[in-house]
């Protein structure tokens, strides 16, 4: 009983489902070399421009993406309107601790190690790091590229640097999956971007490591605008992995990233993400993948942490027989809002695409599907299937899904189905009746309930997501 | 207000042909009764804008095809303008008849309903006889499916309307029959059909919306269903416009405890009609059974949009549309099912099945949930896919033409909502109206 009584006292933040959210909660102080200040205009954008020294024509692209990012209005008439409390004046666009990328463990400053040790990676996942390329605030702060990989000829860069030294390869496909105009947010990036990856795969090359990027915000009020651009030329194969964990601030803090993949013929490209910002951020991304030819796109998403994020991943199916897939998973607990979905465009015969989603609601959580299927005049044989699996945890959880499927055509099957239910008191009252108790069997049936789509994940990020589960479900009955 | 309007810069909301004068005009041949209302309605009317492109509650809907040029609003019954030719072969007679909105013919009630306190009159006469329940149930649930301004509209230039009351306990077994007509080119009418069936009483009725010109008419329609505590009503509306006209159709349905309401909307006119359903389940135990058939051909665009609210715990609702798409046909299904916060137990159902008959037709479904309570069972459904290849197949090696089996398997695909008829015979006119519809 008295147990009971402590974990109320130490959460007054979450009054409802008694969750600890103090997980997490810390900073270290940091120096700053390069400091945009806060606020946005075009001295901001030419400072991190000439800060980057970039060539005249990202500068002009960042210009004009300003422009567009100032004439767009926020799209509130469909979105949450908690959209309209980001203070884009409070924002620092561009920060930079003035190191170059490094490219072994022991270069890493000491302070960011401890961070990394303070979230709880364990020395078995920093052998994985070995092969990361982990963004602290906004440039690389450590980029190390297996040789292996390299002498494939992959290339594996931070933005800057791929537009800088490999134009030729890059510039044809920037922005060009998602450009400026696509939303304001995608607009705001493209202003301001710094770090994320740029990779290029030749053709016929199979990466069989899992290429890593972890990516961080820990700096007050910070804005991280990251842009990662992945071309996979013919018959090649990549898997990335992105994972997001944050320290948590007093002040929201804003997450707008644009990831733009490109699979050419034959090529694979599989890319996933565990998204877990502290639940103060907004995290508004803009992800779209082109699949041409027999090409395969597919998106594994997994989002627990943040106070709003909306992200959709999308594939334009480009090529006759492309692939889309979406498998997303979304935790919304107490005061977040998990607004995730998938856009299936398709542009020629015969695609194919998938969308799984399942999403958990706890305590006052909200989680939205929101998705669409678009299939256009004269094509013939496009497959779609969609699965939404929603499950509410409290009686005041919530959750919404919204999509929108659009076939023209007799050619064509597409489907979409879901459902919303709760845990099975039948379940939770086995377990109990076999000693565990109500949190654990909780915990267990969540788990129970993604675990199809966790399987998805390589090993190790399945384990970091069912300990992230775990803890999210700490206190959430009784 | 105004000012923040003109700060938006939103254009001077079309009135077209619906002007203050137009108005002035309606309001001078309708009872006094009603004038105060019917300025207030005008008034929202004026103020609200058009639908924009920008605007959720119309995604996807062709808003440039909606104009109110060009149209007669109060067209006098011109010598000779009869109802049109009713196409039901149902064995009661219609009960009322309303041409171009106003009363053209009646059919007395049974005399042993009339003797139970059954009633069925214009609301004209409802106005006299039960101004209270008029008050209380006309037009008196929330419109929040984007078209307050063509309901605003409704209000302010309904001519007449049917009016239906059950008393307690009463249950009726012929279908009441109600024929809404139209006739003439840019005639403009405001069919209104009010059901309300008080405690465990049970009616059945059928609208029927029909012109049978060639020329294209404005037909702003609404409905308000009520039924009491263990009322059961079960309500068809057949939608057959002629293929010129522009239809606008509100329906608002209330459940109370323990009561079971089946409408069954059949889309078969107009060159462009939006169908608006709200569902409120307000008490525990109440049911409502949401259907729709249409067929859509030409470049006709059907646009429905629905609203399944769960207000109380313990409440059920089942929806089902069909569409079968011909030509260059397009249908929008815009769907939510809404489970307020402690509605446990809610069970909610939501399906959209699309047929796609055509090379240029095209299906746009929107099915959404919004769910607030935990304890509940929601579960919705879309597709969007042609005639299924085996099924034709095995109707073919058994010797069965193609346009035979494809007129086999798009009655089945209909069945499916046909069968939730309890009645036989409406089920075989409905059946049969289809079928002369498609022309076979």
């Amino acid at each position: 009983m008295s147990e009971i009584t402590d974990t109320l006292e130490t959460s007054i933040e979450n009054p409802v489902a008694g969750i600890d959210q103090s997980n997490g909660n810390f900073k270290y102080d940091m120096t700053y070399d390069f400091d945009a200040g806060t606020g946005l205009s075009e001295r901001t954008v030419d400072y991190i421009s000439s800060v980057k020294k970039e060539a005249p024509w990202i500068k002009d692209f960042r210009q004009n993406a300003l422009k567009t990012f100032f004439a767009k209005p926020l799209p509130t008439h469909w979105a949450s309107k908690d959209l309209e409390t980001i203070n884009f004046d409070k924002i620092r666009y561009y920060l930079s601790q003035g190191q170059k990328p490094k490219r072994t463990w022991e270069e890493v400053p000491e302070d960011i190690k401890r961070t990394f040790e303070r979230l709880g990676i364990p020395e078995q996942e920093r052998k994985f790091l070995a092969g990361v390329e982990a963004q602290f605030d906004s440039e690389a702060a450590y980029s190390n590229i297996k040789e292996a990989v390299s002498k494939q000829g992959v290339i594996f860069m931070n933005s800057t640097e791929g537009l800088r030294e490999h134009p030729e390869i890059f510039r044809k496909f920037f922005g060009k999956v998602i450009p400026t105009s696509d939303n304001k947010f995608s607009a705001l990036n493209s202003a301001v971007f710094s770090g994320g990856s740029f990779i290029y795969v030749p053709p016929g090359v199979k990466v069989s490591h899992p290429l890593q990027a972890y990516f961080r915000i820990n700096a007050e009020n910070f804005g991280q605008f990251e842009r990662t651009l992945i071309i996979c030329d013919e018959g090649s194969e990549l898997t990335y992995m992105e994972g997001c964990t944050a320290p948590k601030f007093s002040t929201a803090t804003l997450h707008s990233a644009v990831v733009e993949l490109v699979a050419l013929k034959g090529a694979k490209i599989q890319y996933i993400t565990v998204q877990n910002w502290s639940s103060n951020v907004f995290n508004l991304v803009t992800k779209r993948g082109l699949a041409h030819e027999e090409s395969e796109i597919k998106w594994i998403d997994c989002n627990i942490g943040s106070r709003l994020t909306m992200k959709y991943p999308g594939v334009v199916l480009k090529g006759r027989k492309a692939r889309g897939e979406v498998i997303s998973i979304a935790l919304a607990n107490d005061g977040q809002h998990q607004d995730t979905g998938a856009k299936m465009v398709h542009a020629a015969d015969e695609t194919t695409s998938t969308v799984v989603s399942k999403s958990i609601s706890v305590g006052q959580g909200r989680a939205t599907y929101r998705g669409v299927v678009h299939i256009p005049k004269g094509l013939k044989g496009c497959k779609n299937n969609t699965e939404c699996d929603a499950l509410l945890i409290n009686t005041n959880s919530r959750t919404d899904t919204y999509p929108a499927i659009t076939v023209r055509g007799d050619r064509h099957a597409v489907q979409h189905e879901a459902s919303v239910s709760k845990v099975s008191a039948e379940q939770i009252f086995y377990m109990q009746q076999r000693g565990l108790t109500e949190g654990q069997a909780m915990s267990l049936s969540v788990n129970g309930f993604i675990n199809d789509l966790a399987r998805q994940f390589p090993m190790e990020y399945s384990v970091e997501l069912k300990r992230l589960i775990d803890l999210e479900m700490e206190g959430s009955v009784g | 207000m105004a000012a923040s309007l003109a700060d938006k810069a939103v254009a001077t909301p079309a009135v077209g042909s619906f002007t203050p004068e137009a108005f002035e005009r309606h309001l001078s041949l309708s009872p006094s009764w009603w004038h105060e209302r019917k300025r207030a309605a005008y008034a929202r009317f004026e103020s609200l804008p058009m639908p924009s492109r920008t605007d959720e509650s119309w995604r996807f809907s062709n808003i440039s095809g909606i104009k109110l040029e060009g149209f007669v609003p109060d067209a006098a019954n011109a010598a000779g303008t009869k109802a049109a030719q009713v196409a039901f072969s149902l064995a009661a007679e219609p009960t009322l008849t309303f041409v171009n909105g106003r009363l053209a013919s009646t059919n007395p009630l049974p005399a042993a309903l009339v003797a139970k306190g059954v009633v069925v009159c214009t609301l004209s006469e409802a106005a006299q006889r039960n101004p209270e329940l008029l008050r209380e149930h006309f037009m008196a649930q929330p419109q929040k499916l984007g078209s307050a301004k063509f309901a605003a509209l409704h209000e302010a230039f309904i001519v007449d309307g049917a009016f239906v009351h059950v008393p307690r306990g009463i249950e009726i077994e012929e279908p009441i029959v109600l024929i809404h007509s139209a006739a003439g080119a840019g005639t403009a009418v405001f069919p209104h059909t009010l059901v309300i069936a008080e405690e465990h009483s049970k009616v059945t009725v059928v609208d029927h919306f029909l012109s049978n010109d060639q020329f294209g008419q404005f037909a702003c329609g609404a409905n308000d269903l009520y039924a009491g505590h263990g009322a059961k009503i079960t309500y068809t509306a057949a939608q057959c416009w002629s293929l010129e006209s522009l239809s606008m159709q509100f329906n608002s349905t209330v459940v109370r405890r323990d009561a079971r309401v089946q409408s069954l909307n059949l889309h078969l006119g107009a060159k462009q009609a939006r169908h608006e359903s709200l569902s409120q389940l307000q008490a525990p135990g109440g049911f409502s059974e949401m259907l729709a058939l249409t067929v859509a051909s030409g470049a006709r665009e059907f646009d429905q949009r629905t609203l399944q609210i769960h207000q109380a715990p313990n409440t059920k609702s089942d929806l089902l549309y069909k569409n079968a798409l011909l030509d260059k046909s397009r249908t929008i299904f815009s769907g939510l099912i809404v489970v307020d916060p402690d509605a446990q137990k809610t069970d909610a159902y939501q399906s959209n099945r699309n047929l796609m008959l055509s090379e240029d037709a095209e299906s746009n479904s929107l099915p959404g949930l919004e769910i607030q309570a935990n304890d509940v069972r929601c579960t919705h459904g879309s597709t969007s896919a042609p005639i299924d290849a085996d099924q034709a197949f095995y109707l073919k090696s058994r010797g069965i033409p193609e346009e035979a089996a494809n007129e086999l398997l798009i009655f089945g695909f209909f069945e499916d909502v046909l069968s939730r008829l309890e009645n036989e015979e409406l089920h075989s006119a409905i059946r049969n109206l289809i079928r002369k519809r498609m022309g076979k």
